[in-house]
């Protein structure tokens, strides 16, 4: 991964020499390329603009800030590699902040016993998910969204008040900081969401599963005719989907200390751009793990950027995420061209129930001239 | 009678009888509970009662739900309503009686005259229909991604465009949008209405109604028979935020105020759900107008009953999730063969 974009950025610019017929860089990579001189470009503007921007912490802090962004980014990131949609993360996280809080506080449960409920509780909520979409063949952003109602349904259900966290073992995590050279640290979520990278890296890149899941997200079609585990990996993958939001949501509750039904509002939007800014392809087939964190990192240096900036009001965010994410996917359209376009689902027509052949490319041509 | 008889068979067969069903259980239910329910008693002149108050209250989401139906009916979906309702309520607000403009100067109450406002509200929202038409149609982005993007810049823009703020509305003549009563029935229902009939009349009584199902069926075979496909569902788009722009206009008065980060929140969601309720299919091609008015009047009256039983208000939500699981999985293809097949087998013994 690293190594292919190093090459990659060393190959950026062949255009210059014109020995070689047509540039070395792989399209897919171009999108994670782009991302990756984004942020370089960003915090190197925000270096150069604001004193006591360019400093390892400000750096860590984007970590430290957006570790469950990350970790909910993840398992969107694999959902959308499979062809699908995840909508239901934001309000998983806050179900499963909420569960917490009244479990620990209000029943006076044991973290140790809350924390794998929780856990288990949103890869239920991503089982049930995946099961409904690959069985009863329903989209899966209905699914999901009929997810969310419920999740953030659940949550007022609970209590529509916010529930402060006093557990001893939540506020001594949250106040655990992991020191680094030059006087600078990291929290605890952090260590979590880069130990979740480093597991997703190897799932998507060097399992079997992962193999899957980029053959789904490429040709679902294909995958089946292969003899490929359709229908167990989808599943596994929304299932992985609402572990990583429970897990976000307790990174959420370590770092704001409390349940609240309203919490990570919209984060589903966030995580879903994330992992496109990073250059994952929403059509599915297309992506990497390691751009999502790129995306993550963007969207913290905008917000810090923001920050610095004093004047700009938070909205700002939003506006720009907006932007980058149409940047990225007109980028995307651009380079999903030949063999990548997904016209070829539509193959076959059915009429009358008979399976007719699509028009040949010399019939369209014909047909497009008229 | 025989002509009765027709007409209920008809209806048994039309894509409106079953959310008329639910609609009609819902309401027998409420019945049931609540013997005041259907009462409708005239005070100072306007109907006043809880069947009122539901048809009230339904309006914008009758209105966005309309416009949706359209663009799921050409095989598309439009997630940024909800942003499209913030942003218009905004623009709505701030020309006419809002304390704070972009430079931060003050603005005195009714700065524009209300046709004006109307006016150029409408053609905001629109743009911004067109914007997504244009995304979808013209550089064949796919509808959820591009309406996704509309989605996270809209309240970022509406919250621009109020600085903010909330900002509240000073004048009488604009509460008429949402509040006012014409001839004893509430105004927008008039507007619900008309904007019904105009649609109707365009899907039913042209081809125009016939060219969106072709474009939702088979894009492509819909342009070698030569229809404007891309023409057909950039301008779906484009009513689409128009509709949502109505019904911001109608939020914003009933509230008598504009919220860039409220307004309209979760909207989206419900106009899915209305229309998936009235009995279009998600997949795009056939469509119903009046089924998704009777699904924005099934959601409404199902929120009503909740909070008339005496249920805790946040149980909605769960009560809706469990509303679309169940549709959707019902109007699943494995679901319905499956119970075709089932019919079949009865038939046989």
């Amino acid at each position: 991964m690293n190594d292919g974009n190093s090459a990659a950025s060393a190959a950026a610019f062949p255009a210059l020499t014109p020995a070689h017929p047509r540039p070395r860089l792989d399209p897919r990579y171009l999108p994670l390329v782009v991302t990756l001189g984004l942020f370089v470009a960003m915090f190197g503007a925000g270096s150069v603009a604001f004193e006591g921007f360019f400093s390892l912490q400000v750096f860590l802090n984007l970590f430290v800030d957006n570790a469950f962004l990350l970790i909910a980014a993840i398992g969107m990131t694999f959902v959308i590699i499979s062809g699908g949609i995840d909508l239901s993360v934001g309000s998983v996280i806050a179900l499963t902040t909420m569960v917490l809080a009244t479990l620990v506080e209000n029943r006076g449960w044991s973290p140790a016993l809350v924390i794998p409920l929780v856990l288990l509780m949103g890869a239920a909520i991503g089982l049930v998910h995946g099961v409904v979409i690959q069985y009863f063949e329903v989209q899966p952003f209905i699914v999901t969204l009929a997810g969310m109602f419920f999740a953030r349904g659940l949550c007022y259900l609970i209590s529509i008040d916010s529930i402060a966290i006093t557990d001893p073992f939540f506020t001594e995590v949250s106040a655990i900081r992991f020191p680094l050279p030059f006087d600078t640290s990291i929290s605890v979520n952090v260590v979590m969401a880069l130990v979740v990278l480093v597991v997703a890296m190897y799932l998507a890149h060097y399992t079997r599963f992962g193999r899957t899941l980029y053959a789904i997200g490429g040709s679902e079609q294909s995958a089946l005719l292969m003899g490929l585990p359709v229908a167990r990996t989808k599943i596994l993958t929304y299932t992985f989907s609402g572990f990583c939001s429970a897990l976000a949501g307790i990174a959420f509750t370590f770092y704001m200390l409390s349940g609240y039904g309203l919490h990570a509002q919209g984060m589903e939007m966030d995580a879903i751009a994330a992992a496109v800014v990073g250059g994952t392809l929403l059509t599915g087939g297309s992506g990497y793990v390691a751009g999502t964190l790129v995306g993550v990192l963007i969207y913290g240096t905008i917000q810090t950027l923001i920050m610095f900036e004093g004047s700009l009001s938070s909205w700002w965010t939003k506006i720009v995420i907006g932007l980058l994410l149409l940047v990225f996917c007109l980028l995307q359209r651009a380079l999903a061209r030949g063999p990548r376009s997904k016209e070829p689902a539509r193959a076959t027509r059915e009429v009358n129930g008979q399976q007719l052949p699509a028009p040949t490319a010399t019939e369209r041509a014909a047909h497009a001239g008229g | 009678m025989n002509r009765t008889s027709e007409l209920l068979r008809g209806l048994a067969r039309g894509r409106v009888f079953w959310p008329l069903v639910t609609l009609a259980l819902l309401l027998l239910f409420n019945l049931a509970f609540n013997p005041h329910f259907f009462s409708i008693t005239i005070r100072d002149g306007h109907l006043y009662g809880s069947l009122i108050d539901i048809l009230n209250r339904a309006s914008p989401l009758m209105i966005i739900a309309m416009g949706l139906t359209l663009v799921i009916a050409t095989h598309g979906i439009d997630i940024s309503v909800g942003a499209v309702v913030a942003i218009s309520g905004a623009v709505a607000a701030t020309m006419i009686g809002g304390q704070l403009d972009l430079s931060g100067g003050a603005q005195d109450a009714a700065g524009y005259p209300l046709p004006l406002v109307i006016v150029v509200t409408l053609a905001v929202a629109m743009l911004f229909g067109m914007w997504n038409g244009m995304l979808i149609s013209f550089f064949g982005m796919q509808p959820i991604i591009a309406t996704l993007i509309l989605l996270v810049m809209g309240r970022g823009v509406a919250q621009l465009i109020t600085g903010g703020q909330i900002i509240t509305i000073y004048y009488t003549p604009y509460f008429f949008i949402g509040n006012g009563f014409l001839a004893g029935l509430p105004f927008s229902l008039f507007i619900v209405a008309a904007v019904l009939a105009l649609l109707l009349l365009l899907t039913r009584k042209t081809a125009l109604g016939l060219f969106i199902e072709a474009v939702g069926l088979n894009p492509v075979a819909a342009r070698f028979a030569g229809v404007r496909a891309r023409a057909i569902t950039f301008w779906a788009y484009a009513f689409c935020g128009l509709c949502a722009g109505i019904a911001g206009l109608i939020v914003s008065s009933n509230v008598k105020s504009a919220d860039g980060n409220n307004a309209g929140l979760l909207f989206e969601l419900d106009a899915i759900l209305a229309v998936v309720l009235g009995g279009t299919a998600l997949n795009g091609g056939r469509f119903t107008l009046v089924g998704s008015v009777l699904g924005a009047l099934i959601i409404q009256t199902l929120t009503t009953t909740i909070y008339s039983v005496g249920v805790p208000p946040e149980v909605t939500l769960v009560v809706k999730a469990a509303v679309v699981f169940l549709v959707s999985i019902l109007q699943s293809d494995k679901v319905r063969n499956r119970i075709a097949t089932l019919g079949k087998l009865r038939e046989a013994l």
